[in-house]
Parts: structure tokens; sequence; C-alpha cells
């Protein structure tokens, strides 16, 4: 689960990580206020805006309404007096509320934004990276640091992996401190410079343990000109996995960030992901419903989502599957997947024509059955009279499903 | 013969709730031996178990089961009254890892686990645990392991399995079906099959189990299923690569898998580029692993493996 970056900074300032001082605004007038009494507060001239979405890329971003405007998805506003601070951020903040951020990470369609951060700017040194995550083939966390702030860290590890560097925390005994002096020198830190950033990044590796995040990310982590180190952005994602004890993180996710279609799906504990393609997938089991919708792309097809109901399926969730699949409009046709082993094949035949009924079905339908009393599935099936086609194994199944939605 | 599980094996059981009734059921109907189950609030009592026997399981039995299995209030006990040798684990995310744990702790050789959903740092803390013990962990998020017609330990049809040539290692629950029934129709059968789970952090990861099945006499040939997601299957192909004489067939799964999402397990994910079937599809053609382009065609990749 994600959140958003004002959300992050808040959660981390609990953790004693400084931030620059800033306010989030939903309307243009709340924006207005936040920018000037950031302004009161710090007696600094210069108070930044950036859009708050569920992706990267905000600098440089361009908003669909405002193509002309030079309008990016952060924007720095330089003022002498508190009231046309204010107006200034007003006028900015009806431009990128309610209108659509394209950035290289939202993809052509962009996102809408619905909240902006305002913030003290900050007089920079120099700019760092940090992140903490898992390490898979360790199976233990690791702390990564780079002197290139600012730069994807994919981009960093491809083109100078010298400038990428890493210390593994030990679960046993957490992040030792000479490890965090190790990488501080290593970043060619000195003096308060070097202690500061040790404290900061000890907070750090705290609150990613304690949060049970999948990422936590600084990008930029800065040194002002006083040296001292803060965090500029943040990114924190959650493991979905942790959340049950973690209720005031869950309780930070905001729904209008996420596809519709999938918020329903896990609301009823499905495992939907959707995507742009025409035939529609039902299958039992994670891998098994990558496999279907790779075989149904071999034979010409376009899968239109990933839907697992689960090993142990049952008719309540192939109804809620259904339901799902038939709501997308791009969806020409379903693909059902399923090997029954512990739940017999007659049981889920049953649950299928059910479903069916139930929601109504408009595109053609070829459902495969495996497993025990499958003989007896695939008659329940084909003695319905609702046309479903029944197939015998995965790959025809696949290859049945192209043809008829060509 | 296999690895990991046979007749010697003797199983215990943590977490004696819906699923762990209801397939405890099935594995003893199978022909595991089932020696005594762990739930901390049901201590001193037993749990009858009853039934008609799967005869696809161990040859040899008679038609119908009773067992009345004894309950422990923790795995210590247990292994000391029953002389359990391994533990198949059904405990709810939250305290799972600690029952990992606990089995390590009495010293369980074969722990496997079936729970999905546990957090990652549980299973870090976990693994540490682990590296200065002798157990070996099978899992989390996984259908078990089974040796057709000796063992079963997990969640997964016994009947689609028959004895055989064929090691079988995969990260996912129903595509492991799928291989092994194939297997099975074409009269090569398994020696063992074990899904190492779809979790970021496991117990035993494909080179573990790529050694245990080169060192296995009975195993010919070795069918690996992959997926999206970390970077446990390039480090398979290198393994066989240098190590491996036996022929090996695999399938990785997720090529449409779209990047930043998570399909479904905890571990299958294409992260800042790293982790694609592309990627782990090359690795495989490199070490001269036999692919299926479908999921339709493993068994015959590993036939043809085998034939070559």
């Amino acid at each position: 689960m994600n959140i958003h970056e004002h959300q992050a900074k808040e959660l981390l300032s609990s953790y004693g990580v400084t931030v620059p001082l800033g306010a989030v605004a939903f309307t243009p007038a709340e924006a207005g206020a936040a920018a000037a009494s950031i302004m009161e507060k710090t007696g600094g001239h210069m108070v930044i805006i950036k859009a708050q979405i569920h992706a990267g890329g905000r600098g440089k971003g361009s908003f669909r309404e405002h193509p002309d405007a030079g309008l990016a998805g952060v924007n720095v506003v330089a003022s002498g007096q508190t009231s046309l601070m204010g107006e200034r951020m007003t006028e900015l903040a009806e431009k990128m509320l309610g209108s659509t951020l394209v950035t290289v990470q939202t993809g052509p369609s962009g996102k809408v934004v619905n909240r902006v951060l305002l913030e003290a700017a900050v007089d920079i040194a120099q700019e760092l990276y940090l992140a903490i995550q898992l390490d898979r083939r360790i199976a233990r966390p690791v702390l990564l640091a780079s002197t290139e702030g600012g730069v994807e860290i994919e981009q960093v590890a491809a083109e100078s992996p010298e400038k990428l560097h890493t210390e593994v925390i030990d679960p046993a005994v957490g992040i030792r401190p000479f490890q965090l002096r190790r990488l501080a020198g290593r970043l060619g830190l000195t003096g308060k410079a070097a202690s500061s950033y040790v404290d900061l990044a000890r907070r750090l590796v705290a609150a990613a343990g304690e949060l049970d995040t999948e990422l936590l990310e600084i990008n930029p982590l800065v040194i002002n000109a006083s040296g001292e180190a803060l965090a500029l952005d943040a990114k924190l994602s959650f493991e979905d996995n942790a959340l049950y004890r973690h209720p005031e993180i869950a309780g930070l996710r905001d729904e209008s960030e996420e596809e519709p279609a999938e918020t329903v799906a896990r609301k009823a504990g499905l495992n939907y992901v959707k995507l742009d393609g025409r035939i529609g997938c039902m299958v039992n089991g994670a891998g098994l419903a990558m496999a279907t919708m790779d075989t149904v792309e071999h034979y010409g097809g376009s899968p239109a989502n990933f839907l697992d109901v689960g090993g142990d399926t049952d008719e309540e969730r192939v109804a809620t599957g259904f339901r799902i699949i038939t709501a997308d409009p791009n969806v020409r046709g379903i693909f059902v997947n399923i090997f029954g082993g512990i739940v017999h094949c007659d049981v889920i035949a049953k649950g299928v024509l059910a479903a069916t009924e139930q929601v109504g079905l408009s595109v053609p339908l070829v459902v495969r059955l495996e497993g025990t009393n499958v003989e007896l599935g695939r008659r329940i099936i084909a003695e319905s009279g609702l046309g479903v086609i029944s197939a015998t194994n995965m790959a025809e199944g696949a290859r049945r499903i192209v043809e008829l939605c060509r | 013969m296999s690895i990991l599980c046979g007749r010697d094996t003797r199983l215990l059981i943590q977490g004696l709730g819906r699923a762990g009734r209801f397939h405890g059921h099935q594995i003893i109907a199978y022909g595991t031996e089932v020696v005594a189950g762990v739930h901390p609030r049901r201590a001193g009592e037993t749990e009858r178990f009853s039934g008609e026997t799967d005869h696809s399981g161990v040859p040899g039995r008679e038609d119908s089961f009773s067992v009345d299995l004894p309950i422990f209030s923790g795995v210590a006990e247990a292994v000391d009254a029953t002389g359990a040798n391994a533990s198949l684990i059904f405990v709810p995310p939250p305290a799972a890892a600690d029952s990992i744990m606990e089995a390590a702790e009495a010293g369980v050789e074969l722990i496997v686990c079936i729970t999905e959903g546990i957090p990652v740092n549980d299973m870090v803390e976990a693994k540490r645990y682990l590296d200065s013990r002798s157990s070996r962990l099978i899992g989390p998020n996984c259908p078990g392991v089974i040796t057709p017609g000796e063992c079963k330990i997990g969640i997964m049809p016994g009947y689609i399995h028959a004895r055989g040539r064929v090691g079988v290692i995969s990260r996912s629950g129903t595509l492991t079906y799928e291989a092994v029934y194939q297997l099975t129709n074409l009269g090569l059968g398994q020696t063992t099959a074990l899904g190492i789970g779809g979790d970021p952090v496991n117990g035993t990861s494909f080179v573990d189990a790529l050694e245990l099945f080169q060192a296995d006499p009975a195993t010919e040939g070795v069918l690996m299923i992959g997926e999206i997601g970390g970077p446990a299957e390039e480090e398979a192909a290198d393994y066989v690569r240098s190590h491996m004489t036996k022929p090996v067939a695999g399938f990785i799964a997720g090529l449409t898998a779209p990047p930043g999402k998570r399909m479904g397990h905890a571990g299958a994910i294409i992260s800042g580029g790293q982790g694609t079937a592309q990627s782990k599809i090359e690795a495989f053609r490199r070490a001269g692993i036999e692919i299926a382009a479908t999921p339709s065609e493993m068994g015959a990749a590993m036939a043809a493996a085998l034939g070559r």
C-alpha cells in the first residue's frame, strides 16, 4: 500500500526525522493560507507547492489541462510579501487541484491531483539518496545510499554502481552505529553533516522496521547550508501482509489513487489486477492465473486482467469474480481456468453456472476444469443450456476463447 | 529414493483449526504417519480422524482408518512424547513465524509452512533464527511436499501424483498440480514434488532443492516452475549450469505481468526493472534448461529433456 508524500513526512516526523516545514491543502484557499503561514514562521521568501499523487517524476511532469502554463507538478514561488505569496499560491493551487498531472511514472493517462503540499524551500548544499528495502538474495533488509540524489536509483545502479553503497541490517541486532559512520564516510560527509546524517539514517531504519515498510525511499536526502541532514522528499510503501498490525497506517489509504475495480476486489478478498486487454481471466491460484494470461497471449489474445480466486475457491468467490470481470467494458470474452484439487469440479461447475445466471452473461465463456469429478463437472457445464463452452485443457481453452473474441 | 520425506516421516501438525483439521484428514487418508497435533488451548485432548482410505496414497492399507491424534500444548512436548521428525504448520499469519521458530527450537528436521500472508519482517527474523539450527523450512505460502506413494505433507490433491522419475520444484500451488498431473499422464511420475512458496522470503530455495535432487539417485530429471519477482530463478540457472548433471526443464509464469504490480503472490512483482519473466527465461535458456512455451507443455518439455 502506498501513501502520499505529506503523510510519509508526518509519519517520519514522529520518529524525529527532520523534514521541511510544510502543510497539506485540499483547496486553493487552504494552499494560499498555508504558504503565507510558512513564510511567516520561517522568515524565508520561497515556498514550494508539490502535487500529491502516488507517482514520481512530478518535477518534470505537466498538466493536461494547462499545457502551455509552464506548470509542473512541483513549483517554487518567491515573494517578499506574505500577502502576495498567499495570492500567488492560491492561483497556482487553483490550476493544479482537480487537474491531471502526467509524469513518466503515471503513464499517458496521468493522475488527477486532489491535494497539494506547501513547503518551505531549503537551502541545499548537497543532495543524496537513501532507501531501505528487502534484499531477497540474502533475506535481510538493506540500507542503500548514494551521492546521486534526485536520480532514479535503477539508473545509478546501471550506470555508476560504484556510487551505490549498501549496508545489511541484521534482524538480530539492527543496524550498528559503525555501519552508519562508514556509510557517511563513503558518501564523503564530514563533521556536522556526517553526524547529522548518521542520526537521520538511524531514525529512518527504526521507522522502516517498526512500520513494516516495503520501501522507504528518501530521494533526495539533503544536507542544508548549515550542515543538517533532512528528508526533502519521502516515499513510503507498506507491506500489505503487515497492515493488520498498523491500523493507523491502513487508515491513510487514498482509494482515489487506486483502480476502482481493484479496490472492489481487494475488499472481497480477491487478487485482481486490471490490464488493458479483451479476454477476462478467472483462475484459482496466482501462478496458474499468470500462466493463463501468458497462454491467452501466446495464442494471439490479450488478457483483460489477472484474477486469482484462491486455491480452494467456492461459489461465492466465483460470483464476485464474475461481477468484477463483466463490469470491465473492454472484456469481449471470459476464460475460466480451474484446477480443482481438493475442491471437486462438479461443485465448481455449479458455482460457475450459478454465478453466470446471477450476473448475466453477454460475452462468450470458455470453462476449463481439471481435477476430481472432472467428467461430472464438464457434463454439468455442457448440459446447462447456457452456451458455455467446455475445454479439456488450458491450451485448448485459451485457443477457443481467442477465436471467439476475434 | 526421494528427498525430504518418505516412509520414516513422523508428522506433527501445528494449528488444528478448520484448515488443519480438513487437510489433516486428507493427509492421514493418504497414508502419512501423523503422530501429534499442537494446539496451546487443547493440550491433553485428542482429535479423532476417521474415514475412507485414499488408495492413491501409500499402498497396501485397509479401506478405512481411524486415528486418535494426541494434542500437545507445544512442539517440544509433542516431539518428546511421539518422536515426530516433521511438522506441518497451518497457524494464522500473526503467529506463524513464531510457530516455525518453535518447531526449529524443538529440533524438528523438516518444517513445512502452508500459511499465506506472514509479514516479511517476521520471516526475516525466522530465517535468521533458522541460520543457527539444523531444521529445514519449506515455504511459507506453499502447497507443501509430497513423495508419491510414501508421504504427503501439504494441501495438494494426492491422486494427481504417481511414483516416478522426476523431481518437481515450484513457487506456485495450482501450477505445480498442473505440472505434476502432466508428468503422471505421460507416465514419468515424480520422486518428490515440492512447492517452495510464493513469498519473497522462504526457507528452501530452488538451488537448495536442486542440490537435493541432484544427490538423489532415484531422480532422473528436474522440472522447475518459476515466476516473476526476485533473483531465485537466475540463481537456480547458474547452479544448473555449474553443478547439475541431470536434465532440467522449466517454465516461467508472468510474461504478460505489468511492472510494479503484485500478481497474487507477495513475491511475484517486477520492481525497478528486476525480476522479469524475460530475464528468467533467458537465464534458463543460457543454462541449457528445456523451456516449456506454455504451461500445457511442461510435461512434454521434461520428457524432451530426459530424452536428449
